[in-house]
């Protein structure tokens, strides 16, 4: 087991000015998806971005193993009305893989990411970050603004096994975290 | 109304050394309207256009100097960063009130002054073309390397950081080449054409292409379409290029607009 460990929290308190979540003490190894559960503005999404180091630590450790790579898919997106990207070049941004693609994203590739619906684009861009080379995946309210197809199919590649990545969820949707989380966290407010 | 002067091979040199930009320059802009800091191409032309014309004032070469002015208003946009679009306005204030000082005050100021603000590309010799081509061999393959960086930037800012690896240096590493490509530009087609080659390309590129390499393609080539309308049109109906090189891609992006809109 010591060789699957990927992250060690222990004691973190994290913020931006001053601190505004934690603390919070937590181990992962590869294989295992992670909830960060907890009310709103309980600073899930704070703790997750102090994980890499996006926030200030003000408390705590955070304890990575060596060389690791972590993929965050940020919550919300800069407005991409007018950018000529498509959706194949996004995810060939992050070195994302287009196998494995819902057929209704698949055959749509070669649009341009604003001629894509938001719930569309909302995956795709999930989907750059969950399939990019990365040992540990951090995913911050991932059903957000997907449409009942796109969550039911994150649900279903989660629950597959991904034996060689670590994943932290932090989300509101108690469905995705109690069906494909491993382990769940509290978070206090 | 004259063209016979197209064909004058006085003029050969300056054509390609504009097309040569003309090309370029797009390129640059469509980073920069990525970036959303189109703004700081006009920016970098005024200072540009200060500095030629304080090299002048001391006997330097006025294309050195230029290019020293952008390099310096890059790397302080780069260090001055979160102040964004206001950097820019104070770095456009800042070198009109220069150059039109030293153009009111020194008489050898003056004409060189209206060289640059008129955009007077017929004064642009073999040192120019040969420093354009200089500029495009090198910015050319850098902004090919650049771009996944500029690109993830703008959609996936976090990319780097989360792998540990830090982007600053890539950044400012565009910034640069779009300060050298401008100075250049400026002190061979006159400010604001410069920057009218630099935003109205990927204006246009943006909302026909389809897909960000096929924008690249064509805002190189409605730059280079454009410029060379209005190099011809200013030789004849002798008028001054700059003025008539921003009218220009203006219409071309209004008659852009208006295809746009039936489509």
């Amino acid at each position: 087991m010591a060789d699957d460990f990927l992250l060690r929290v222990s004691g973190l308190v994290a913020g931006y000015a001053a601190p505004v979540a934690g603390p919070l003490s937590f181990a992962l190894h590869r294989g295992e998806i992670l909830g960060l559960a907890g009310p709103n503005g309980a600073g899930k999404s704070t703790l997750l971005k102090a994980l890499w180091g996006g926030v200030k630590v003000f408390e705590g450790q955070v304890e990575k193993a060596p060389d690791l790579q972590i993929s965050h898919q940020a919550q919300g997106f800069d407005d991409l009305r007018g950018v000529p990207l498509t959706g194949r070049e996004l995810l060939g941004l992050t070195g994302a893989s287009a196998d494995g693609l819902p057929s209704w994203l698949a055959e749509r590739l070669d649009r341009r990411l604003d001629r894509l619906s938001g719930g569309q684009l909302q995956f795709l861009r999930l989907w750059a970050c969950l399939t990019a080379p990365a040992d540990l995946i951090l995913l911050d309210e991932p059903t957000n603004n997907l449409d009942r197809a796109g969550v039911a199919y994150l649900i279903d590649w989660l629950g597959h096994a991904h034996s060689g990545q670590g994943i932290v969820i932090v989300s509101h949707d108690h469905g995705l975290i109690d069906e494909v989380c491993t382990r769940v966290v509290e978070v206090g407010a | 109304m004259s063209f016979d002067l197209l064909f004058d091979p006085l003029f050969r040199v300056p054509f390609f050394t504009g097309l040569l930009l003309a090309g370029l320059l797009p390129l640059l802009g469509m980073y920069l309207r990525l970036r959303n800091e189109w703004l700081a191409a006009l920016a970098f032309a005024q200072m540009a256009s200060a500095g030629a014309l304080l090299a002048m004032v001391f006997d330097w070469p006025m294309v050195a100097g230029g290019v020293l002015a952008a390099l310096l208003a890059a790397l302080l946009k780069g260090l001055a960063a979160r102040a964004g679009a206001n950097a820019y306005a104070l770095m456009m204030l800042l070198a009109w009130a220069g150059g039109v000082l030293l153009v009111a005050n020194h008489p050898l100021a003056e004409q060189a002054g209206h060289a640059l603000f008129d955009g007077q590309l017929y004064f642009t010799g073999e040192g120019h073309l040969a420093a354009a081509a200089l500029v495009c061999i090198v910015v050319l393959p850098l902004l090919a390397w650049l771009s996944r960086p500029l690109l993830l930037g703008r959609f996936f800012p976090a990319f780097y950081r989360a792998r540990g690896r830090d982007e600053r240096p890539r950044l400012m590493l565009f910034d640069l080449l779009a300060g050298l490509a401008v100075a250049l530009a400026t002190v061979s087609l006159g400010v604001m054409a410069a920057f009218a080659l630099v935003f109205v390309p990927p204006l246009i590129a943006y909302r026909f292409g389809s897909s960000w390499r096929a924008g690249l393609v064509w805002s190189a080539l409605i730059g280079m379409a454009g410029y060379t309308c209005a190099f011809v049109a200013s030789l004849g109906f002798d008028q001054p290029f700059g003025p008539v090189c921003a009218l220009l891609m203006v219409m071309l992006f209004v008659i852009s607009s208006v295809k746009y809109n039936r489509m």
